[in-house]
């Protein structure tokens, strides 16, 4: 607590139509320490990209934020215009997003795309940015002579590493991947993920890994928080959350997930029954207790708060 | 097969009167369509006067400016008169019947031609699918307007100077139709094309029916539904041909004239004060247009989903 | 792809000579050219020695050669009221319709690209939901009936600009400009708007489409990930990206502009070639309608080519039929 660099408390992000609104994010409090790893994994839909759009004020309109404070360091970003979180965006939170290929202008260089960020955020000459440009490039592992070279020149995990070194160009605290890997091949996967995590660890700077993979949640966070349906379920130590999950749904998504370390190749995987309700149609009480195996009385009627254990559901409650 | 029964219920049963009922805009553009139409089809019992009897006119009401009593005769005229005496109201309403008569009519014409060409080019394929086709993509290269202008001048030119008046009106319709025929032929040729392998045509062939028998009974009335779009299209833009053509002087003469005619007519007299003579038939153009215009693209809407 | 160019080519050249034929018809045998140019009263001898001189014995075939080969050396007949080479009175009226549809057509373009790009910045605002209803007008009302209004409300009922002519010209040559004095420019206010509205509309359009387009992509929402201004992110990323296929369509209006120019010429009296062939339809002057239309034609064919080709160059990004996006 005492080491956050991020603080979000009871975030609350709507999209309002025609018959009412949305509820797409609903009371999300967590913290981010500083230079930690922290996983967000759940379903699509469930609100792990709109947590990190709320966190760089990139939510598309109309969806706004409701309720709740977001907080950098001691500076609350919640509230920011569009125009002013330029001074947050990019030089101190910075995002990255799971196309490489549509992330990046086709129509300019690299080089270009990387001076133009350095150049908005430090005050430095055009010589010294081309100098960052290229020091840049060469920390993601990319041959220096390609700086004048265009994004379809290169593979989707050079791609990706490009983004990388443009995400941490202006030497950001806080870095949000959203879904950094899942548009690449697998053997690609671990390289940019190994990438990531070395060059924020050298700068302690923390990333927010959102994430439908646990795969990757397993390799790569220290923490890890599961949504669903737009509240947290679960919250906590990569490890322990892992080997010993409490909510009922976490249960079911790492039962799921298949491993071919445990032999699960041949046999039935295991799937949690229903689906994930959609955002005009959730259910009352706690949200996941249509699909709940160990379902109770109250789960239809109250919702349950994130506990001391990280869980939020009341199988833990009492006593 | 579908037949146009089937449509219609499926006309009923669909949100086509729902989103209707919903859009203010095109409920209005309807009422103004429904009611320009009217008065032009109860023309003679709508209008006050008749403004084409000659001997009904005196000159002397000349430039009555609206619904004040004229100077002379102490006539009043609710949208004024033009410099010949004629009510404007009348004149207007005639005038609206032959810009629609017009319009409805030169569609109906490239319709035909169209449908027809479509038809045969679609079922018959070889040179004369190629020669059709190449015609429509050689007439396409102009602006159907320069077209229309081409062949009613074309055509004046062979009448003799005497009958060019009476037949006018003729004349128009045909260059408008001859020059709108392409869409309607593409389309038709395509479903052709598509119908044609199906097997309700080949199991026609086998009875023995000619080629004329199958294609106007079995694969026409399945291409009926993309037709109404186009023509729809094409009906908005002949209402505007036509009255540019008529503004222009090649198209509806002074005896006859459409809505286009009366805005050259009162073109003149704007500077000497006589602003009605041009006003009122230009505001009458103006709401037919945006009126067809919006049902139009409404009905492109609705219709285009819902098709195939 | 040599191939395909040839082929092309070789289309346009036929319907080049297609083009030359219907004139040539039209020419030849559309009225009676002998009955024009001597009058009812005119004696057999005279006819004959007329008939002789025109050539208009001898076979078709010829007679259609002579006709092309005398119209690629500008020499196109003598005009039925007045006696006068066609070709002249072309050369004397060009000027005018150019200069006209030249003006429009930047006033298009540039108007055009304007408002299209700010009605996609400003999506949901008040005056760029006026902009787009507004357009709406300016795409279903005929040409003529917008050049009438703007007369009557800023000729008449203002008096701020003329109503008709083109006012005062310079000559330069054998180019006669109206550019270059006052009343020259005020004069070609309301008709460049007129004929220019159309295409402005269809631009402003098309550019709307294409930023908007542009602006969903995520290399946008990447550029504003990095904390670049709102500004860099429209004018220097978003734009360029617009502008490519929007350069395109905006060539193949210019064609258009001619044609139209036709009823503005009309509407406002302006001296050029336009108004020259409605007065030739209007009195059955054939070399006249013939000359106008062998030009116009070819005009036509070459910048269908022209556009043809390019598509071929550049990627069909044009999405033709989505060119009316709703907006309402």
């Amino acid at each position: 607590m005492t080491d956050s660099i991020l603080s979000v408390r009871n975030l609350r992000v709507v999209f309002p139509h025609r018959h009412g609104k949305l509820v797409a994010i609903d009371n999300i409090s967590f913290h981010i320490q500083r230079g930690e790893i922290i996983g967000f994994v759940g379903e699509s839909g469930a609100g792990k990209s709109m947590t990190g759009a709320a966190i760089i004020g990139l939510i598309d309109p109309p969806g706004y934020i409701e309720r709740g404070e977001i907080w950098l360091d001691n500076l609350r970003i919640d509230q920011s215009v569009r125009g002013d979180a330029s001074l947050i965006r990019g030089k101190r939170i910075s995002m990255i997003f799971q196309d490489p290929l549509t992330s990046l202008n086709p129509l300019r260089t690299i080089g270009d795309q990387l001076m133009e960020t350095i150049l908005t955020h430090l005050p430095l000459s055009a010589e010294a940015a081309r100098k960052k440009a290229i020091s840049s490039l060469e920390e993601v592992d990319i041959d220096p002579s390609r700086f004048g070279a265009y994004p379809h020149e290169f593979s989707g995990g050079m791609r990706q590493r490009v983004v990388i070194a443009l995400a941490l160009c202006a030497e950001p605290e806080l870095i949000i991947a959203d879904e950094p890997t899942t548009a690449l091949d697998v053997s690609v996967q671990a390289q940019v993920l190994d990438l990531l995590k070395r060059l924020c660890r050298e700068r302690g700077a923390s990333v927010m890994l959102i994430t439908h993979d646990m795969g990757v949640i397993a390799e790569t966070t220290d923490r890890v928080a599961v949504l669903y349906a737009g509240r947290l379920a679960e919250i906590g130590p990569t490890q322990t959350l892992l080997s010993n999950p409490k909510h009922p749904y976490t249960r079911g998504l790492i039962a799921s997930t298949p491993s071919v370390e445990s032999g699960d190749i041949g046999t039935h995987l295991f799937q949690i029954r229903g689906t994930m309700p959609r955002l005009d149609a959730l259910p009352p009480g706690c949200r996941f207790h249509p699909r709940c195996e160990q379902i109770m009385a109250r789960c239809r009627s109250e919702q349950p708060e994130v506990a001391e254990n990280g869980a939020a559901c009341f199988l833990y409650e009492d006593d | 097969m579908i037949s146009e029964k089937r449509f219609l219920r499926r006309f009923q049963e669909s949100d086509f009167l729902h989103d209707f009922k919903r859009s203010p805009v095109t409920i209005v553009s309807f009422a103004v369509v429904v009611v320009l139409f009217l008065l032009a089809v109860f023309a003679e019992l709508v209008a006050p006067t008749n403004p084409f009897d000659v001997g009904s006119l005196n000159l002397m009401n000349g430039f009555t400016p609206p619904m004040q009593p004229n100077a002379f005769t102490g006539e009043v005229f609710p949208l004024g008169t033009d410099d010949q005496g004629r009510d404007l109201l009348s004149a207007i309403i005639f005038g609206l019947r032959v810009s629609l008569f017009v319009g409805l009519t030169a569609v109906i014409l490239a319709m035909v031609l169209g449908v027809s060409l479509g038809l045969l080019a679609g079922y018959r394929g070889g040179w004369v699918d190629s020669l059709i086709m190449r015609a429509a993509d050689i007439q396409v290269t102009f602006p159907s307007i320069l077209i229309a202008m081409l062949i009613f001048g074309v055509a004046r030119g062979l009448l003799p100077p005497s009958m060019r008046d009476e037949l006018a009106i003729s004349v128009l319709i045909i260059s408008i139709g001859l020059s709108e025929w392409v869409p309607f032929a593409r389309t038709v040729r395509g479903t052709t094309l598509v119908e044609k392998e199906k097997e309700y045509v080949q199991a026609a062939r086998l009875i023995g029916l000619s080629s004329g028998q199958i294609m106007l009974r079995h694969i026409l009335p399945n291409v009926l539904s993309p037709v109404l779009v186009i023509a729809t299209i094409t009906l908005a833009l002949a209402i505007i041909a036509e009255a540019t053509l008529s503004f222009l002087g090649v198209g509806a003469p002074p005896t006859e004239p459409s809505l286009g005619t009366l805005i050259r007519i009162g073109q003149d007299f704007l500077f000497s004060g006589e602003w009605w003579i041009l006003i009122f038939p230009a505001a009458t153009l103006l709401a037919l247009a945006l009126s067809v215009n919006l049902l139009g693209d409404w009905l492109r809407d609705i219709l285009n989903p819902r098709l195939k | 792809m040599l191939l395909i160019i040839l082929r092309r080519l070789g289309q346009s050249v036929f319907v080049l000579f297609l083009v030359a034929f219907i004139s040539f018809i039209m020419f030849r045998y559309v009225g009676n050219p002998v009955d024009n140019l001597l009058g009812q009263e005119a004696t057999v001898e005279q006819r004959d020695a007329l008939i002789e001189a025109l050539g208009l014995n001898d076979p078709l075939h010829e007679q259609y050669l002579d006709f092309v080969t005398r119209a690629v050396q500008f020499d196109f007949g003598n005009s039925y009221r007045g006696a006068l080479p066609v070709a002249d009175m072309i050369l004397e009226r060009l000027p005018a319709t150019l200069e006209l549809a030249i003006v429009s057509a930047l006033f298009a373009m540039i108007l055009g690209t304007l408002l299209g790009i700010y009605t996609a910045i400003r999506r949901n605002g008040l005056l760029a939901n006026f902009i787009m209803s507004s357009s709406l007008i300016g795409v279903s009302l005929p040409t003529f009936l917008i050049g009438v209004l703007l007369i009557w409300l800023f000729a008449v009922e203002l008096g701020w600009l003329p109503s008709f002519g083109r006012g005062e010209t310079v000559q330069l040559g054998f180019w006669s400009t109206s550019l270059l004095t006052v009343s020259g420019l005020k004069s070609l206010v309301l008709p460049a708007i007129t004929l220019g509205l159309y295409q402005m509309t269809l631009i402003m359009r098309l550019v709307r489409a294409e930023m908007l387009e542009v602006l969903r992509q995520d290399f946008i929402r990447f550029a504003r990930a990095r904390g670049l201004s709102e500004r860099v992110v429209y004018f220097s990323h978003a734009l360029k990206n617009t502008l490519v296929p929007v350069i395109t369509v905006a060539g193949l209006q210019l064609g258009s502009i001619v044609a139209f120019a036709i009823i503005t010429e009309t509407v406002f009296q302006w001296p050029g070639v336009g108004l020259m062939f409605i007065n030739a339809v209007f009195f059955v002057d054939i070399p006249v309608m013939s000359a106008y239309l062998l030009l116009v034609g070819t005009l036509f064919v070459i910048i269908n080519l022209i556009v043809d080709l390019l598509y071929l160059a550049i990627d069909p990004r044009i999405r033709d039929g989505q060119l009316r996006r709703k907006s309402r």
